[in-house]
């Protein structure tokens, strides 16, 4: 099913404020055909005002966007093949399951018969086809989705877009509907741009994710780069959890008030920042040597799978799931590879 | 929490009887088997039969009736569309206030000054072209004026509550501008319409003072026609009427809840 | 700024957008400017002719309707018409007052019936909201009629002659008014009792404050966007109101609505009709303007 032309999606130097705030800043970047690429940002950061300007029902200030090779920019939501999946779903209360997803046909006016025949396999391929006469009221949050999913697909998008489309489920439904999203568009070979504020969910579903934050990309790349990878303190503790330091660089060596640690790379700025994961971080109890600092207990939160031990001075987080005999209190040492020591853009 | 105590219950209670007692006053006399007095001699629906062999009461019916929907449909088609002129477009802050007080003016004016209004506009009028005489014409122009605020009013709130997500939706998936306003606007904003429809019906058949003023001889609806009545004689046959246009109220109030109960759960 | 702009997912140009705009608002403005503005414009003007000796009009520019009003006629001057205007305020005022007395304890009345119920009772207010006013008004005329107890008792306290009814008098006209204005003021108010937050009154209550000042503080404010369109709903009509007088006052408690009725009917005396309409017109505009400085509530409905 994939797109016989590979239609990239550009965007160019796109702006857009209301008002005083720019919610979109010269935001440049491009979406590969047939990937799942993927906003994230906290609330307010102008990923959602992005994904409307792609669908065109929000008009940018400047910039350009590019479908293939057609400059869309001032073309009518109507006249783009890009559908959205939107997050309150949207769906026409007073029209069947059926309806809603055929709106998109009927809208151009396609055939009865074409209507039935694209409409039914959207229905079963979304588990669907039973509720088909039924009204949206009836239909539980994740039965909604679906139907705002098949609603968008039917119209065989070079784009789908989905603003946060899972913030109304629940984080159980949440968890199994990613990895169904995700192999949904394997399989279609669609593009898919997902805006969302949740960076477990980017992880799982991305091929690419560009993190957003106050109208301007901030990284860019695949879910490993931008996990293992970090370039700025807010990527690192907006995705998942990480431990900051300050201190100086002397060749590829980095000084601190926890000490000196070997970097695997030779950073050409002064000071600066380094960071890493409580996860990728060992506890010994006796001096293990390399990169390693004493520490002491100050917490240890049970999580279930594993343990947030919390230490001092810092406060450092470190994720274990070894707890052994460890009490607050208890002095160990604190061990982490010079490969796991991210040095962020200075 | 929430209770209500000994004194309130008892106040309460007392003031619904003092909105019923009278009412309930009408309806017991209504079946009362003496012309004059108020001392009970008997059941009877003589008073009941006796209406519906009156030709000037059957007449009033039928003006009252006529007059509702006629300008009911009047009203309800020009306020839906002035509500869709008024939500659905770009209006500067200075439009949209003199739309709203414009809007607002005949809800807020008392109805005698619109009344009077239309009473002298009514009479320059005549001195153009005979149609202005006082009767169902002026009646349905003068119900119709009031009515369509209240029916923008009604369909305005409706289409505030559709909001916008959905007509997105709609242009989203390649909805024209008339497929749009035909296949998702005014169905959404149906339970609206409905429901204005039912207000300014209820407003024309509840309505005595715009139509006092404006009525010709030939025009006169139940409420005028009770008016006029009891101003000269107390009557069973009065009562009976009134009895009547109650229960067709409970019933339309009903009704009105019924629709718009209905509509609420989608 | 911007001429293109993008409008409700559409994609267009503000000054087609607004040309449209005109097309769906031109039926409805068209409707209201010709018979509710014009005919407005046709009062004002009316008010400063004259009447002719046939009831016809005059079109000689004059503000003697409006002295007449105020007092000044041919025999010098009288507080008759002032004191009919000054009647129709403090009979606006009592109504609006005694209604929402009441108004407060059957609303809390009804919010507090189980839910079920609760839908029952609130019809029960409903049905009289809209039953027609002339009904509602003569139906006292059976309840203070001179077979009854009330007439009775009165009579026999000697303040009404033994066999004659309790009207026309100005207890009728309260009597009337209010039952028929009170569903006005309790069904906002209810909306507003319903949405109570009662959290607030617990709080006061654990403080020990004195029932009078749980109201005041912690209910009253709450409840003001209700009770102030139930008492716009309320003042307003009731200052132009001529039913209830005029079946329950008789000639000697005359409202300014019967006074102007009496200029379209009997007297046809237009200008002098479209002057006290006038007055009236002000008197409204004034306690709208009142209300809206006093409260900042919402809009009417």
């Amino acid at each position: 099913m994939a797109n016989e032309i590979e239609k990239n999606l550009h965007l160019k130097n796109i702006c857009k404020s209301f008002g005083d705030v720019r919610a979109v800043d010269n935001i440049s970047l491009t979406v590969p055909a047939g990937s799942f690429f993927t906003l994230l940002g906290p609330s307010g950061c102008g990923k959602t005002t992005l994904l409307r300007i792609i669908a065109g029902l929000e008009l940018q200030d400047s910039g350009q966007v590019i479908l293939g090779s057609e400059d869309i920019s001032s073309l009518p939501a109507t006249k783009r093949h890009i559908n959205t999946v939107f997050q309150s779903y949207a769906l026409f209360p007073h029209l069947s399951i059926f309806e809603n997803v055929a709106f998109g046909l009927r809208a151009r006016k396609f055939a009865e018969n074409d209507i039935k025949k694209r409409v039914t396999p959207r229905l079963e391929m979304l588990g669907i086809e039973s509720m088909c006469n039924r009204l949206p009221h009836q239909l539980s949050g994740g039965q909604k989705q679906r139907v705002a999913l098949a609603r968008a697909l039917v119209n065989e998008p070079d784009v789908l877009l989905l603003d946060e489309p899972m913030s109304a489920l629940d984080a159980k439904l949440r968890a199994q509907v990613q990895v169904e999203l995700r192999s949904l568009q394997q399989k279609l070979g669609q593009t898919f741009i997902l805006v969302t504020h949740d960076q477990e969910e980017a992880l799982v579903v991305s091929d690419t994710i560009a993190v957003i934050r106050n109208g301007v990309i901030e990284q860019a790349g695949t879910p490993e780069e931008v996990y293992d990878h970090p370039t700025s303190k807010f990527v690192a503790e907006f995705l998942g959890a990480a431990n900051l330091i300050e201190g100086e660089f002397v060749e590829n060596r980095f000084h601190s008030t926890l000490g000196s640690f070997q970097l695997s790379t030779t950073p050409t700025w002064r000071s600066g920042t380094v960071a890493f994961r409580p996860e990728w971080t060992r506890i010994h109890e006796s001096d293990p040597g390399g990169n390693s600092f004493r520490a002491k207990i100050r917490e240890i939160i049970y999580r279930g799978t594993d343990f947030d031990i919390w230490f001092e001075p810092g406060p450092i987080r470190v994720r274990s799931n070894t707890y052994k005999h460890f009490k607050v209190g208890d002095q160990v040492w604190l061990d982490i590879a010079p490969t796991d020591l991210v040095v962020l853009d200075a | 929490m929430k209770r209500s105590g000994v004194v309130i219950s008892c106040l309460a209670l007392m003031t619904m009887a003092f909105l019923y007692l009278p009412l309930l006053a009408v309806a017991f006399f209504s079946v009362n088997a003496t012309k004059y007095g108020l001392v009970w001699k008997g059941f009877t629906l003589d008073w009941y039969v006796k209406l519906f062999s009156n030709e000037v009461i059957l007449g009033a019916a039928v003006n009252t009736l006529e007059l509702a929907v006629i300008s009911t449909v009047i009203s309800t088609v020009l306020g839906t569309i002035l509500a869709i002129g008024i939500d659905r477009f770009p209006w500067s802050k200075r439009s949209a206030t003199s739309l709203d007080m414009i809007l607002h003016l005949p809800v807020v004016i008392p109805d005698i000054i619109l009344a009077a209004a239309l009473v002298v506009a009514f009479g320059m009028l005549r001195l153009v072209s005979s149609w202005f005489e006082p009767g169902m014409l002026n009646m349905v122009i003068g119900h119709v004026t009031f009515q369509i605020a209240f029916v923008a009013l009604v369909v305005r709130s409706r289409l505030d509550a559709v909001g916008k997500d959905i007509e997105e939706a709609a242009r989203d998936l390649f909805a024209s501008n008339t497929y749009l306003l035909r296949h998702v606007t005014l169905p959404l904003i149906l339970p609206g319409i409905v429901a204005g429809a039912m207000l300014a019906f209820t407003l024309s058949l509840d309505d005595f003072v715009i139509s006092f003023f404006t009525a010709g001889t030939d025009s006169v609806t139940l409420p005028i026609y009770i008016y006029a009545a009891v101003r000269r004689v107390v009557t069973p046959e009065i009562h009976a009427l009134s009895t009547l246009v109650l229960l067709a109220t409970v019933l339309l109030v009903i009704g009105t809840e019924r629709v718009s109960r209905r509509f609420q759960q989608r | 700024m911007h001429n293109i702009i993008i409008w409700y997912g559409e994609l267009t140009s503000v000054r087609s957008l607004l040309k449209r705009g005109l097309l769906f608002l031109s039926p409805g403005i068209a409707w209201l400017l010709v018979f509710l503005v014009l005919p407005g414009l046709v009062l004002v003007a009316v008010s400063f002719a004259s009447r002719g000796s046939y009831g016809e009009l005059i079109w000689s520019f004059s503000f003697e309707n409006y002295s007449r009003l105020a007092g000044f006629g041919m025999f010098g001057w009288t507080a008759d018409y002032l004191t009919i205007v000054w009647r129709s305020i403090v009979v606006a005022f009592f109504t609006s007052l005694i209604s929402v007395l009441l108004s407060y304890p059957l609303c809390f009345f009804i919010a507090a019936r189980p839910e079920r119920t609760r839908f029952l009772w609130l019809t029960m207010l409903i049905i009289p909201f809209w039953t027609n006013m002339v009904i509602r008004s003569y139906s006292w005329f059976l309840i203070l009629a001179p077979e009854l107890p009330f007439a009775q008792v009165a009579a026999r306290l000697g303040i009404i002659p033994e066999g004659s009814p309790l009207y026309p008098s100005v207890l009728a006209v309260y009597l009337g008014m209010v039952s028929l204005y009170l569903p006005f003021v309790a069904l906002p108010l209810y909306s507003s009792i319903e949405k109570l937050d009662w959290s607030l009154v617990e709080a006061a209550q654990d403080l020990y404050a004195s029932r009078s000042r749980i109201f005041l503080h912690a209910i009253l404010p709450q409840t003001l966007p209700g009770l102030s369109v139930g008492i716009i709903l309320t003042f307003v009509p009731a200052m132009g109101m001529f039913v209830v007088p005029d079946l329950l006052g008789g000639a000697k408690y005359m409202l300014i609505g019967n006074l102007i009725q009496q200029q379209f009917s009997t007297s046809r005396d237009w200008p002098f009709g479209a002057a006290i309409s006038m007055g009236l017109m002000v008197l409204t505009m004034g306690s709208l303007y009142f209300y809206r400085k006093k409260s900042r509530g919402g809009t009417i409905l």
